[in-house]
């Protein structure tokens, strides 16, 4: 690991992609990730890499489309209503299974909402988010330093998994400032050659990247390969963190800014007498369902509480890996509004009072 | 003059059957395409990228690379393979609907980069795939299944004239509208679409060739009464000229 340098978030972002291989950024100026443009913009040419401010996010994605099936490492990150318009080209890619790496630094919605940080397209990106069944990988970290590691690794499950990988970071993650080290720079000589890019049909048969199967049998058949792949990460790619998950009173679940503000309630309600948990998912898709059950099956908390900058929507999640074992409570705040420590202490009580 | 080659000469193009109507402009266009690909010896190190329409299945016909993408999306993927792989050939096949409707944004923005690619654009007055809807090239008056009054230009405006629009764009190399109404417009689209490439491979920036095809399905005609039209009335209203065309050295 090199030294410890002070980063902003979203500078942080496009540095980490760089040291990890990415040398095209396609994107669109939105509020709250600007950051992420303009330094691509300094930094690709003083490295031979490519950026291009495109016409929208709609004409990004698909340049991102280009670039990923011509087999190189590509990025492009926007915030909220840009995501929405990226979501054709979204399904396309997984459709297509082209690797890529997609930065969503949320803010509040719906519509053109505002550009202060929220947690509120956690069903957009874990869901699906455009038509057709397919995931992609969501990774939703909390510090600056998970931050820049958590680029390294979507780079490379995307590569792995051939399919697009969401990073799920809020305005906060890509506004503060915190000092990072950045994980050893990738070799992009050293990458597995992907063969199944079009490079043109030198030596080889034709390659189509398609997701046309007009045959319903061979269109289920790709959808049933693609379901496949989901139970592979399912499988092998579910990242978390507990803290306290077996000696606690009530479990907190939340991720990226909302956990980290969950971790300040724990340390508070410990000097009141209160003992907090937390479970906290990285990978928001594939979520750790089964993690979480054990979790609450392990520990002695009466009840959960999930914590998001959003009205709740992770809490779906969270209700069905606990299958109704444990209440499962809300506290949530949005449109920009940052979480409060003693509002989450104050609901925790709440929840405790009912099951005691 | 060049000889004609026979379908089975050119390599580029596959020994399959075909999956388009009788008289359809697509299928010529795709010979001429892998003419063009076979001649300029460009075959291992071209990527087409397909649009959505009729030719969606363009990759069946021609042995090269492909790439099929979103409705109209077709020249933002084009620039990405091609800033990925600035040495290789990258060419768009697009249909009116595709290029001059959903992909007006994409063809405007590429063309205004420059965008070292090609562009084949098949301007057929109406949405083919979809069952012969109104598109933005359909002619006044024109009757289409959107359009079953005639086009009219209070209600659905104005066909849209896309090597006009485009002809001011400074990062716009070559520009050519031609037909495949003839057996002499069919050698004339053969030297446009060659000559595109060549620009594409002397690096001079973007280049677009529009051709008239027909559509005697949608149109409602016969084979014959189709190119009559395309001759008639269609160039009429497209005119049938080359826009611009930079010098290469
Ligand atoms: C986003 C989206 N909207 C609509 C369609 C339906 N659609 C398929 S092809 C087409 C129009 C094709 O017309 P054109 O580009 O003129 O090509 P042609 O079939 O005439 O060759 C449309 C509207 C689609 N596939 N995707
Ligand atoms: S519908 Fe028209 S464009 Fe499509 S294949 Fe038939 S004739 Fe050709």
């Amino acid at each position: 690991m090199g030294k410890k340098l002070l980063f902003k978030g979203n500078e942080a972002i496009a540095e980490a992609a760089i040291r990890a291989g990415c040398r095209y950024y396609f994107g669109y100026p939105i509020t709250p990730q600007n950051e992420i443009p303009e330094y691509m913009s300094r930094r690709m040419p003083e490295i031979g890499g490519v950026f291009i401010q495109a016409e929208s996010e709609i004409a990004a994605i698909n340049m991102v489309f280009g670039a990923g099936g011509s087999g190189v490492r590509v990025m492009t990150t926007t915030s909220s209503p840009g995501i929405s318009l990226m979501q054709e080209g979204i399904s396309y890619l997984a459709g297509v299974e082209i690797p890529c790496v997609i930065v969503n630094v949320m803010r509040g919605g719906p519509g053109l909402g505002g550009i202060l940080p929220a947690q509120s397209d956690y069903f957009q990106a874990t869901k699906g988010g455009g038509h057709g069944d397919y995931y992609c990988i969501v990774l939703g970290p909390s510090t600056l330093q998970e931050l820049v590691e958590v680029v390294f690794l979507a780079f490379d499950l995307a590569d792995n998994y051939r399919n697009p990988v969401i990073i799920l970071a809020d305005g906060v993650i890509g506004q503060m400032m915190e000092p990072i080290e950045f994980p050893p720079e990738v070799d992009i000589s050293k990458l597995p050659p992907k063969k199944w890019a079009t490079t043109g049909a030198k030596g080889r048969k034709k390659i189509i990247l398609k997701s046309l199967f007009l045959d319903p049998e061979k269109l289920e058949n790709h959808n049933l390969h693609l379901q496949k792949k989901y139970k592979r990460m399912q499988e092998k790619e579910i990242r978390w963190e507990e803290i306290n998950t077996k000696d606690c009173d009530l479990l907190l679940v939340a991720y990226g800014t909302a956990a980290r503000v969950s971790k300040k309630a724990v340390a508070v309600a410990k000097e009141r007498g209160i003992s907090l948990g937390i479970f906290r998912p990285l990978t928001l898709y594939p979520f750790p369902y089964n993690q979480l059950k054990k979790a609450v099956e392990n520990g002695r908390a009466k009840g959960i509480l999930v914590v998001e900058m959003s009205l709740g929507q992770m809490i779906e999640d969270v209700k069905l890996s606990v299958e109704g074992i444990v209440p499962v409570g809300f506290y949530g705040r949005t449109g920009g509004v940052m979480l409060v420590v003693d509002e989450i202490i104050g609901k925790a009580e709440n929840i405790l009072k009912e099951v005691m | 003059m060049e000889e004609i080659k026979k379908d089975k000469e050119i390599k580029t193009l596959e020994d399959v059957v075909t999956h388009y109507c009788p008289g359809c402009g697509h299928g010529i266009v795709h010979r001429l395409v892998a003419d063009a690909i076979d001649r300029l010896e460009i075959r291992e190190k071209t990527i087409g990228i397909a649009p959505i329409g009729c030719s969606v299945l363009i990759y069946n016909y021609l042995n090269v690379d492909f790439q099929e993408v979103p409705h109209g999306r077709a020249p933002a993927a084009a620039t990405g393979i091609k800033r990925a792989q600035p040495d290789k050939v990258v060419f768009t096949y697009q249909g009116d609907g595709d290029l001059a409707s959903i992909g007006t944004a994409e063809i405007v923005h590429a063309a205004n980069r420059g965008e070292n690619i090609t562009v084949i654009f098949i301007n057929n007055a109406v949405y083919g795939m979809t069952g012969g809807q109104m598109a933005p090239t359909t002619l006044l008056k024109q009757k289409t299944t959107t359009s079953p009054y005639g086009r009219n230009a209070n209600i659905a405006g104005f066909p849209l004239r896309v090597c006009e629009l485009l002809s001011s764009l400074d990062g716009v190399a070559y520009l050519e509208r031609v037909s495949v109404s003839s057996p002499k417009n069919v050698m004339k689209a053969k030297r446009a679409i060659r000559h595109a490439f060549e620009v594409q491979l002397a690096k001079k920036g973007f280049s677009l060739v529009e051709v008239l095809s027909q559509c005697p399905m949608n149109w409602r005609m016969g084979s014959i009464d189709s190119v009559r039209w395309v001759d008639e009335v269609m160039s009429k209203t497209f005119p049938l000229k080359k826009f611009k065309d930079v010098e290469i050295s």
